[in-house]
């Protein structure tokens, strides 16, 4: 019920459309490095809380008892992140993938955003951060990224 | 979350993204997305449940094996928040003495969180205050839930993240107070509708509204699907 009304109230919510969608040919599943990229808003413990309007990223080791859901929404479950992080960020998932096969390799480096961003045109994501980013998940190799949002 | 998704494909990375508000995938056209019709802070659907966590996996890498894109596809099974069914938890009696009741309910309610955090290694609790100091920070609350200038109580910072830090003290605790682990928002019903804390945070928005705080100081306070006029039985 809580679900629904958030969801009513930002379905008209304007974004940043590219004219055209950009595609990368992906490489077999089973030779790739796979990363997590999150726009929950998460950060390492000790680190400054995130702001509203912050399109900052913050770089996530895989050790994730240090991480920290910071979010300035309220209008999101957090119980479900306490209990079990991999429901935001399903590292150990990864990580039985990877040892089955299915996956290439798990990133060293995985990235947190925050969602719900103020400014639609995302300017600061798609001309700075965003690119930032990427070079430091190409930097650790990475071929394929899951997005998950809160 | 698309835009961002655009951003990495266009740097050469092969992206899979999880929706969890459809319309908004639809807008924001990002080349593969996954839309899960799970709760809001439960993009993988279901906590301590590895095989349903990886057939969304399963179900979000198949994504890669499109030609072409963009692409938008459901996830087969939808999962319902549960904030219509409060937890119940049984709140430790408390000794009041001269504070406001709901400072000492929140005293009361530390060895719980405490729990919590022992069996789950983490909280987020943390943005301004400890969790030693939150039944402190309801005790300011109550005072400007009384009328009292809000900013001249001494919050600690941001009201919001004050607020968030009591929320997030208590449906810690709560996972200590109930036996399995909760659907989505219920922990959050319990907080907001059957709390003092709940009450005095409920209250406190609606008189810093009445008092000119900015909107964001008053309406971040508690989830906007929790707000109501505590005056008001509807």
């Amino acid at each position: 019920m809580g679900d629904e009304l958030i969801r009513r109230e930002l379905a008209d919510l304007e974004g940043y459309v590219f004219d055209e969608v950009p595609w990368t040919a992906p490489r077999p599943l089973s030779e790739s490095r796979v990363a997590v990229v999150t726009t929950a808003g998460l950060r390492s413990e000790g680190d400054p809380d995130w702001n509203p309007g912050d399109q900052s990223f913050t770089v996530l080791s895989g050790d994730r008892d240090d991480l920290v859901l910071s979010h300035y929404s309220p209008n999101f479950d957090r119980t479900g992140w306490i209990v079990d992080p991999n429901v935001v960020l399903p590292i150990d998932r990864l990580d039985e993938m990877a040892a089955e096969g299915v996956v290439g390799s798990v990133a060293d480096v995985h990235i947190s955003f925050m969602g719900a961003q103020i400014d639609h045109t995302l300017e600061t994501i798609r001309l700075d951060t965003g690119p930032a980013a990427a070079r430091a998940l190409l930097d650790d190799g990475v071929d394929v990224v899951l997005l998950t949002p809160v | 979350m698309g835009t961002l998704a655009s951003v990495l494909e266009e740097a050469g990375i092969a992206t899979v993204a999880l929706s969890l508000i459809r319309q908004q995938a639809e807008t924001t056209r990002p080349p593969r997305a996954l839309h899960c019709e799970f709760p809001l802070g439960r993009p993988l659907g279901h906590p301590g449940d590895p095989a349903f966590q990886r057939s969304v996996l399963d179900a979000a890498f198949a994504l890669l094996d499109e030609p072409e894109g963009p692409v938008l596809v459901d996830f087969p099974e939808e999962i319902t928040d549960d904030s219509d069914a409060p937890l119940v938890c049984t709140i430790p009696p408390a000794d009041s003495g001269d504070v406001h009741p709901a400072e000492a309910e929140a005293r009361g309610l530390l060895p719980a969180w405490k729990r919590s955090t022992d069996t789950y290694g983490r909280s987020t609790v943390g943005k301004v205050v400890t969790a030693e100091d939150v039944p402190g920070v309801v005790g300011l609350f109550a005072r400007v839930a009384a009328g009292e200038p809000w900013q001249e109580v001494g919050l600690p910072g941001d009201p919001t993240k004050a607020a968030a830090d009591v929320r997030n003290y208590y449906e810690e605790a709560a996972l200590s107070l109930t036996e399995a682990v909760p659907g989505a928002r219920q922990a959050e019903s319990w907080f907001v509708g059957h709390t003092a804390a709940g009450d005095v945070i409920q209250r406190a928005r609606v008189v810093m509204k009445e008092q000119g705080a900015n909107f964001y100081f008053w309406y971040y306070l508690l989830p906007a699907t929790q707000h109501h006029d505590p005056g008001d039985e509807s």
